[in-house]
């Protein structure tokens, strides 16, 4: 009896641990990239260009870049991702190629994003002749985003009630007007979270957009969308490993570090709070 | 009037569909480009040649050498290890969330999770330099702590956040009456979740651990700064490996277009892209089992 309490009671110390491994590795990551680099942090670094060979200065250009980049791919995927979640979820039926679209989605889910990068490079920045540029690298992370736009669109209509549908569809209402006037509103909020879910994996990838138009140092800021841009990601990348003197730059590094992450929390925690806003019942 | 609305329903019916094209045309365009584009490679290298142990050094003046046998050595060894870690992990906290944590402290700990996903790779692999390398280099009395080691601890934990929300909604999924019976034959919390849980939900386990290895395999800014990128064949988890991503990242922006070495890293992509899709293939044959199992 004692030695079943006694695994008993192992085991769960075992889970224990698990949970708080987890947990103590993402705090002591967080802290120290915190306590390096929020001092760092101002309005003058966030604001200004770099300075004598990248070792003093601000990140302007690559916030700037960063931020153009990744708002022209969630403009580029968002219709394209909903028009197709709305298609599979309110006018397909069950047939092969539903099925097969489904399948492509969720494989595309599944590719590299540095298989993107290739295929960008390929498409749009050769066979499309759009150079590398901002054009280009928001295309390939259009693409890249396009799966988890249509998983959580598709979430989202489901989670429309039948019966607002069949009662429009009662009124007389035809099934795009059904869609339009009736799902469509209903399903927002839940569409909004999965677009700005999508919005931050686009402002932190960096091999998509290595090859199709990020680049090492711009004297000015992108003047049209065919120009080559910086880019936070790439920034911290160069400043931590291509850099001639990384040791010098790493209060830097860490200032970028931080200022990436923020964003990208920040657009979590919008995204977490209009969830749980319009989702009482699944709030996590 | 009538006509008009019908015109418009039956307009956006049509348009829509089009969307849907776009993901398949994209799928399908991948392939083709990486399948032409390879074919050129092997073409002009060989396929023996490719999948040999011979050394990657296509920027050689004489004798460039193709072969990737030390970069999938890396990427599996980085992939082992990051699995090695994370499952065990992953499905402990799984249970840990679903089975013992009270509801405060999973509310608590689920955001956290989903954190984890958010991190950007390039984050990752800094973290991977600033605070891990030098851990492991100072624990294990290295010169530097960029190895293959390195690479799975970060890969585990970009992992992680996969395994543990799939793992969860598995372990969620088995029914109450399973446990119930086990508690009423006199087993305690463990035995129930070791003898009737997890048996329960072995294959769903399974598949959310290999969507996890397969994201941990197509990663690449996070291993390319934190493995040290050495194109030699691996000799354990000590040495400095190179990936076939992080190959493929280092080396695409400085060749010129058209020549064996652009194609090849097309290859070496070709050769990611089937091993992720078959990993997801699998772990999908192995969920829709589960799912008819259920029904």
């Amino acid at each position: 009896m004692t030695i079943r309490k006694l695994r008993m009671w192992i085991g769960m110390a075992s889970l224990i641990v698990c949970a708080l491994g987890v947990a103590a590795f993402m705090v002591i990551m967080l802290f120290d990239l915190s306590r390096q680099g929020i001092p760092v942090l101002s309005w003058e670094f966030l604001t200004s260009f770099p300075r004598q060979g990248m070792t003093a200065g601000g990140i302007w250009p690559a916030v700037f870049g960063t931020t153009v980049v990744t708002l022209l791919a969630t403009l580029l995927a968002a219709p394209l991702g909903v028009a197709c979640a709305v298609w599979l979820e309110e006018y397909a039926g069950e047939g092969a190629f539903t099925q097969f679209t489904r399948a492509a989605v969720r494989n595309l889910a599944g590719v590299p994003s540095i298989v993107y990068g290739l295929f960008g490079l390929a498409i749009f920045v050769e066979g499309m002749r759009m150079g590398a540029s901002i054009l280009a690298s928001a295309c390939t992370l259009a693409l890249l985003t396009l799966p988890s736009v249509i998983a959580t669109t598709e979430e989202a209509l489901r989670q429309v009630p039948r019966a607002l549908r069949e009662g429009a569809l009662a009124l007389g209402a035809t099934r795009w007007e059904t869609t339009y006037s009736v799902v469509l509103p209903t399903a927002l909020p839940g569409i909004l979270t999965g677009v700005i879910l999508a919005l931050s994996r686009a402002a932190g990838e960096t091999a998509p957009i290595l090859f199709t138009g990020v680049a090492f140092y711009t004297r000015y800021l992108p003047a049209s969308p065919f120009d080559e841009f910086m880019a936070l990601p790439y920034h911290l990348y160069i400043l931590s490993t291509q850099h001639h003197d990384p040791e010098l730059v790493r209060p830097l590094a860490y200032g970028t570090a931080i200022a990436l992450l923020l964003l990208v929390f920040l657009l979590n925690l919008v995204a977490f709070v209009l969830r749980a806003q319009y989702h009482p019942k699944k709030r996590l | 009037m009538t006509s008009r609305r019908y015109f418009w329903n039956r307009f956006f019916e049509k348009s829509l569909a089009v969307s849907a094209f776009v993901s398949i045309a994209t799928l399908l365009g991948i392939f083709l480009l990486l399948a032409i584009h390879s074919w050129r490679a092997f073409e002009r290298i060989g396929l023996g040649e490719f999948f040999s142990l011979n050394a990657w050094n296509p920027a050689a003046y004489d004798t460039p050498s193709y072969g990737i046998g030390a970069l999938l050595l890396g990427t599996a060894l980085t992939t082992l290890g990051a699995t090695a870690i994370a499952a065990p992990i992953g499905v402990g906290m799984a249970f840990f969330l679903s089975e013992i944590a009270p509801l405060w402290l999973r509310n608590l700990l689920k955001p956290i999770v989903e954190l984890m996903a958010a991190v950007p790779s390039v984050v990752m692999g800094f973290v991977g330099i600033v605070l891990v390398g030098p851990f492991l280099a100072r624990v294990f009395g290295l010169p530097n702590g960029l190895n293959a080691l390195n690479g799975s601890i970060l890969l585990a934990f970009m992992a992680l956040p996969t395994v543990i929300s799939i793992s969860e909604d598995v372990v969620q999924a088995v029914p109450r009456a399973y446990k119930e019976a086990s508690y009423a034959l006199g087993a305690n919390r463990w035995e129930t979740l070791t003898r009737v849980t997890l048996p329960a939900c072995y294959s769903g386990l399974l598949a959310a651990i290999m969507l996890g290895v397969g994201r941990a395999i197509g990663e690449t800014m996070t291993v390319l700064m934190a493995t040290g990128n050495a194109t030699a064949i691996p000799q354990g988890f000590f040495s400095s490996v190179r990936t076939i991503t992080a190959t493929v990242a280092i080396e695409m922006g400085e060749v010129p277009t058209g020549t064996t070495h652009y194609y090849a890293l097309f290859a070496c992509a070709l050769v990611l892209f089937l091993i992720t899709l078959t990993i997801n293939f699998a772990a999908e044959r192995v969920a829709a089992r589960l799912r008819k199992r259920g029904q």
